[in-house]
């Protein structure tokens, strides 16, 4: 009797045990910020939440690297990678290793690749059908001695070990290259400021744009099959459920899928919510074409937030370092050349720089704004105190006030107006910068702004964009006002 | 009577410059002082060795009777009143602030502060509305005439005076003088005054005291040393200045 109690009670606790970790369980599923990454990771999103799963959303994240170091880190579970990008660009494989390879690799990282969805993403140059028709362009090799049409390739794309360095090299291109963002490409060239760049083959515009794929002769390009590549902590309800979208879309429907969302007008949650209806994995809920309010509020708040926090810490922090090192000449000038030094790391840099440190999300955009932020308030503080007429000083002293008490009465009253400068300063750049931390997923007024790049949409561009800089004329000009009455009272 | 200040065998360098070696001067009590000087003569350097900003390198500087102390320095100074050229108030800071920092920090009771605050006005002809003034808002005089009450605000039995009446145009100064004479008997301080100026000297010093390239020219009485130059440099002074 005592046994089939103790048994019946262990059997209550695993099962409410598991039970909780059932209802706690939540699968973080990242995306890179251009429209295909997101329409899958909205997919992916979509069906978890189907087969009961809480979802966190950290889409747009800047780049390859990002997302691989946030899913190595653990912020997310999952994110949508090609293999090509994979065996190349993350793991400098040379050749094209089959997936039983990859994950053999991935096993160290303690990463899975799972089963494609079917379709081969490859790289793709291309020019306009007119072009190519005048020039008799169809294979890259076509290119070469052409020298009158511009070649503007995505950042990432002329960087990358099977990227533009490795095609100029096995087609003898010679021609001169620029960068462009990807989102913007499309815009460039079909306005003809652009001849020819690199494109992705199921890419919603080439058909749009009247573009024409150059074939790849030589096989240059390696295959880019889209996968998910997940952690291998994720769940085996949610491994299952990927299973299901293993090889359920062919170029030609991502093209579709990618045009729904750049000239159908449709959102990602739409166009993922119709695919998996139509696939009958899941019901298909209904999604509305989002109200902007509900999102600009929520992006506001969160942007305040983010610089506000930097900020805080930057006054705090700063004023603390400019009262210690101002009397030591060759330190303060140390530390405000290294601050200096900070300032010429681009943005974009320092935050994907802060992601083995601090993952993903807030934290890592708040310490690089900080760090932003921190050159105007030492420098101005630091000057500030330094410039100080000299008898003033001498004065306190022979009065007989403390360290102390000559910074509280007299330094720090008498820098207050330009340590309050570099303060505004401070405030004015974090509030620029912060629209770039929606890379490292850390949201904010940058959220619209990467996603209305990646769909060359300038309007939702402009729903993060007029608002940062409302809100940076309204901190300058509060800080202004502020400044004012500072001063009015002395 | 104790001398207020005395040097005895003070030597005093920055780095391998000497500003003076082994001077011995002792400032009478209740008197005042002048230290007379071209610049660089080391008339300033006297000033901080006594209020503990500099120390000496060699021999020792009494003040009332006991060494310069290492440890409590601040509280020694805020024992000494300090003024110097152009007042130095700080621009911060109202009239009455200005003058009452030190004696806030003293734990002095707000009436009292009023109370010494009005009397020093009075005693230096300022009328009571310069108090919540800023030191921009008040002409050359005012300011230096602020810059005295706060070196007598907390009744120091010495003054330590660093040429605060040589930016002040000559008729104000005149005045200034007469006022601050008079502060000085009522509250029976002690003064070092260094100057440049052997007019003022004369006019306000009992005992004069003459230096010249780290060296002591000659010291005494005021009118003593005046009509008794010791050496070239004293009467060419004396010759330069008052004749």
């Amino acid at each position: 009797m005592k046994g089939l109690v103790r048994a019946t009670l262990l059997v209550l606790m695993l099962g409410s045990f598991s039970g909780a970790i059932a209802a706690a369980e939540t699968i973080s599923v990242g995306s890179k910020n251009f429209n295909e990454n997101y329409v899958l990771a909205e997919i992916i999103a979509q069906l978890f939440e189907a087969r009961g799963f809480e979802v966190d959303r950290r889409f747009g994240l800047g780049g390859t690297l990002i997302c691989y170091e946030a899913l190595k880190k653990g912020d997310i579970d999952v994110y949508v990678e090609y293999s090509g990008t994979l065996s190349q660009a993350i793991l400098k494989l040379s050749g094209q290793p089959s997936k039983a390879a990859l994950n053999q690799l991935l096993a160290t990282e303690h990463l899975q690749l799972l089963d494609d969805f079917g379709f081969n993403n490859t790289y793709a140059i291309v020019v306009r059908e007119e072009d190519a028709l005048a020039r008799n362009l169809n294979s890259i090799g076509d290119l070469a001695g052409v020298d009158d049409l511009p070649m503007m390739f995505s950042h990432e794309f002329l960087e990358r070990q099977d990227g533009w360095p490795g095609l100029a090299q096995s087609y003898g291109l010679q021609q001169v290259v620029t960068g462009i963002e990807h989102g913007l490409a499309y815009q460039a060239i079909s306005d003809g400021a652009v001849g020819v760049t690199d494109a992705y083959s199921t890419d919603g515009e080439l058909v749009r744009y009247k573009l024409r794929i150059l074939q790849d002769d030589r096989k240059y390009f390696p295959e880019y099959f889209a996968a998910p590549l997940v952690s291998r902590d994720l769940p085996v309800a949610a491994l299952n459920a990927l299973a299901e979208l293993s090889n359920t879309i062919t170029n030609e429907q991502m093209q579709a899928l990618n045009a729904q969302v750049v000239f159908g007008g449709k959102n990602f949650a739409q166009v993922a919510s119709g695919f998996l209806a139509s696939r009958k994995l899941a019901s298909g809920s209904e999604f509305s074409a989002h109200s902007i309010w509900p999102n600009l509020i929520r992006n506001t708040l969160r942007h305040l937030q983010l610089t506000g926090i930097a900020l805080g810490l930057a006054i705090v922090f700063g004023l603390a370092l400019s009262l210690f090192v101002y009397r030591f000449e060759k330190t303060a000038n140390g530390i405000i050349y290294f601050c200096g030094l900070l300032q010429t790391i681009p943005s974009i840099a320092l935050l994907a720089l802060m992601i083995p440190l601090f993952g993903i999300g807030m934290l890592p955009a708040v310490v690089a704004l900080f760090l932003y932020s921190l050159l105007p308030i030492l420098r101005n503080a630091i000057t500030a105190l330094r410039e100080i007429e000299p008898t003033l000083i001498r004065v306190a002293v022979a009065l007989g006030l403390s360290q102390k008490e000559r910074l509280r009465y007299v330094l720090v009253p008498l820098a207050l107006p330009q340590i309050f400068a570099g303060v505004r300063t401070a405030a004015v750049i974090s509030i620029g910068t912060a629209t770039l931390a929606a890379f490292i997923g850390a949201g904010g007024l940058g959220d619209p702004i990467v996603v209305g790049l990646a769909l060359g949409d300038v309007e939702m561009i402009l729903q993060g964009a007029i608002p940062a800089a409302i809100l940076a004329i309204l901190t300058e000009m509060s800080f202004g006002l502020l400044q004012n009455k500072l001063s009015g009272r002395r | 009577m104790t001398p207020c200040v005395s040097f005895e065998q003070v030597t005093k360098k920055y780095g391998s410059h000497t500003v003076f070696e082994n001077l011995t001067v002792q400032c009478p009590f209740q008197q005042t002082t002048a230290i007379v000087g071209a610049s660089g003569s080391g008339k300033t350097t006297v000033l901080q060795l006594v209020n503990g900003v500099l120390r000496a390198d060699g021999g020792l500087v009494r003040v009332f009777g006991d060494p310069v102390p290492l440890q409590g320095i601040e509280q020694f100074r805020r024992k000494i009143g300090y003024a110097v050229q152009s007042a130095g108030l700080f621009p911060h800071l109202t009239a009455f602030d200005n003058v009452t920092l030190v004696a806030r920090l003293e734990g002095w009771e707000h009436d009292a502060m009023q109370n010494r605050f009005a009397q020093l006005l009075d005693e230096m002809d300022l009328p009571i509305d310069v108090a919540q003034r800023l030191p921009r808002e008040l002409s050359g005089g005012q300011q230096q005439r602020l810059g005295l009450c706060r070196a007598f605000m907390l009744k120091p039995k010495l003054l330590l005076l660093d040429e605060p009446f040589s930016a002040i145009d000559p008729i104000t100064r005149t005045e200034l003088y007469t006022q601050f004479q008079k502060v000085q008997k009522h509250e029976g301080v002690s003064s070092l005054l260094v100057t440049h100026d052997l007019r003022e000297a004369r006019r306000l010093s009992d005992y004069l005291v003459i230096l010249h390239e780290g060296r002591l020219q000659q010291c005494g009485a005021t009118a003593q040393v005046l009509d008794n130059p010791g050496n070239d440099y004293v009467s060419a002074l004396v010759e330069s200045q008052l004749i």
